[in-house]
């Protein structure tokens, strides 16, 4: 399962720029301050998103933990960072910073020869892969319109997310937690690939001969790959959390920040998996039924899935479930079998179903980008008020809390919705073209004709609920 | 395949350029050919909305391209607002009272109207929708979703 067809590689080392080539950029990256400076100051709004969620007002739009998180953040993530920086989230996140203190005996480099604080266990081998991940979005999306709107349930998760992520630091060796349980961590890293930017070796030569492979085990200069990745290997984005230890530890300086083409992790011919397919599933279903909650004008839908344990929410829940699990990849799947009888291969239909499911990880993006811009500029009025008043207490500290509600660009956002879709399709169709293409068989276009309609038909779909 | 390179090699860069281009004028026709926005003769329409935690009843209105529209906002709980989008206008309600809107609808598509005034949790989220006339963005959206289907099955590369 471990491969796509594969004949020939597509992976170019071509059209790169590495960033480190640039001795400033290279100095403030390999520096640890600014990246410390960084985490520590959105652990101290993470820690005081948790305090205002749990002691401030329970109204969500005058709360810190509910404007903060859920509006400026997630603005931030999905239409900022995520696109263009990838997995530049995690290289600034704050969540595993405690753990790694008490691991690493040491808030900021390798203290010593102090060996790592904790069991130091390795994670277990069944779990090596997504599923959980994907069970924890999941499971946090069954709960959203609570979760979005609730400031103490939102503290409930931000606390929980860092009392797992220092426990697992505790028990399992490097950053376990972002590796394998971090339910926001799982979708970074299936849009990573997307994104211009990626931290790789510059000669694969060099990372071979290397005996003591120090970007992994780590040196007096930083520490081993916390992700558990050998940078050597490193074929895509998705589970490097570009923290940049490499960066510091390589001494033969063989680590690049480059600058690349969009989406170049998409053609990458190794390492795809079904539960990374089933990612691309569940970030689509959930995109899909989020808009339709949170967006549309069935006020019935908007109750069922606030109403937690009544029986309205437990038919929410199996529809979300059915849809996201069944539907849509049941769908895909007769999509990629028509694919394989268009025009025959060897591969096994689940090979293909794997395969073909990478040209929905750029749809998907652009669903949640387009969902995200109608959520974020109707509400991101709600940050000034709050930043003057975070607690709902009255306060004005900055003289912004009479700041009035203001929606922003609704009239523009339909048609900046849909170029974000058309754009995402397209690039959807020409990715499942790519895949196609790398079986090398003549007529190879035709297999990607029911993967391109299955596409057409999702973004109409979409189109429906956001402009429709 | 090396007969498919013969003739790639030997085509001109204005006809390996020319697909892209029709491409481009198609989705410039789509974009910009002029589309009826309505039917019918513009008249005069009375709406009453129900607005409770968190629904707009009805939930989607239709008027036609010009219609003068009065909207009639009862709120059946707490204090709740209507804010129309792309026609930016407001109007709240106090509980158990109404108080009406009107506005000539001489914009075509789909416009969401939203509360104005926090009413709960689920506040953010509680939406309705206006159609006036035809909504020519989701024809035009749905015509350059099929062009970009086909510009996916387009040979990208040889």
């Amino acid at each position: 399962m471990e491969g796509p067809p594969v004949t020939r590689s597509t992976d170019s080392r071509q059209a790169r720029y590495d960033l480190t080539r640039i001795p400033v950029a290279k100095a403030l990256l390999v520096n640890r301050w600014p990246q410390f400076l960084i985490r520590a100051l959105a652990l101290s709004g993470f820690l005081f998103a948790i305090v205002a969620g749990l002691g401030g007002t329970p109204v969500g739009s005058r709360n810190f933990s509910i404007v903060f998180v859920w509006i400026a953040w997630w603005a931030l993530l999905i239409l900022v960072a995520v696109p263009l920086a990838g997995r530049g989230w995690c290289t600034v996140c704050p969540i595993p910073m405690p753990g790694e203190w008490l691991q690493n005996r040491a808030l900021l480099g390798p203290s010593g020869k102090k060996p790592p604080f904790g069991l130091g266990r390795k994670w277990p081998k069944g779990l090596r892969n997504i599923w959980v991940q994907n069970g924890a979005f999941a499971l946090m999306a069954l709960f959203s319109a609570v979760v979005l709107t609730q400031p103490v349930v939102t503290a409930v998760i931000l606390a929980a997310l860092l009392l797992v992520a220092t426990g697992s630091s505790m028990i399992f060796e490097r950053r376990a937690f972002c590796r394998y349980l971090c339910p926001v961590g799982g979708f970074i890293g299936l849009y990573s690939q997307t994104a211009p930017i990626e931290v790789r070796v510059r000669d694969t030569a060099v990372c071979a001969t290397h005996t003591t492979k120090s970007c992994y085990t780590g040196s007096e200069d930083g520490f081993g790959c916390p992700w558990g990745a050998f940078p050597g290997g490193l074929v895509k984005n998705t589970y490097c959390g570009a923290c940049l230890e490499c960066l510091r530890t390589c001494p033969l300086d063989n680590i690049a920040i480059n600058i690349r083409p969009a989406g170049a992790d998409l053609s990458q011919l190794r390492g795809r998996k079904l539960d990374e397919a089933f990612k691309a599933f569940i970030m689509l279903g959930s995109a899909f039924v989020y808009s339709a909650v949170m967006l549309g004008p069935w006020g019935q839908l908007k109750t069922a899935a606030y109403g937690i344990g009544s029986l309205p929410w437990l038919l929410y829940v199996l529809a979300f479930l059915v849809f996201v699990f069944g539907l849509l990849p049941g769908l895909f799947y007769v999509a990629s079998r028509a694919s394989r009888t268009l025009a025959p291969t060897r591969h096994t239909p689940r090979r293909i179903f794997v395969a073909y499911a990478y040209a929905l990880v750029p749809l998907g993006l652009a669903a949640w980008i387009a969902f995200s811009l109608s959520f974020v500029f109707t509400n991101a009025s709600y940050i000034l008020p709050v930043l003057s008043d975070p607690l709902g207490w009255g306060w004005n500290l900055f003289g912004t809390a009479g700041y009035d509600w203001t929606p922003f660009f609704t009239q523009m956002l339909p048609v900046l919705q849909t170029l974000v879709l058309v754009v995402g399709l397209a690039w959807a169709g020409i990715t499942a073209r790519r895949i196609a293409q790398e079986g090398n068989h003549p007529a190879a276009w035709r297999q990607a004709i029911p993967i391109n309609l299955f596409c057409l038909m999702v973004t109409i779909g979409f189109l429906w609920l956001f402009i429709g | 395949m090396n007969a498919q390179a013969t003739v790639t090699s030997i085509t001109s860069p204005a006809m390996r350029h020319r697909p892209r281009f029709v491409m481009a004028l198609l989705a410039l026709a789509i974009v910009f050919i002029p589309l009826p926005t309505g039917s019918g003769v513009p008249g005069s329409r009375d709406m009453h909305i129900a607005a409770a935690q968190y629904n707009f009843s009805p939930g989607i209105i239709r008027v036609d391209q010009g219609d003068q529209v009065t909207i009639e906002l009862e709120s059946m709980d707490v204090v709740h607002g209507l804010y129309l989008d792309g026609y930016d206008l407001e109007v709240t309600a106090d509980p158990g009272q109404t108080t009406s809107l009107s506005f000539i609808a001489d914009k075509s598509g789909t416009f969401r109207f939203r509360c104005s005034v926090t009413c709960g949790p689920l506040h953010p989220f509680m939406i309705g929708k206006l159609k006036v006339g035809n909504n020519t963005l989701l024809w035009r959206g749905m015509a350059l979703a099929v062009l970009a289907a086909a510009v996916g099955l387009w040979k990208v590369r040889q």
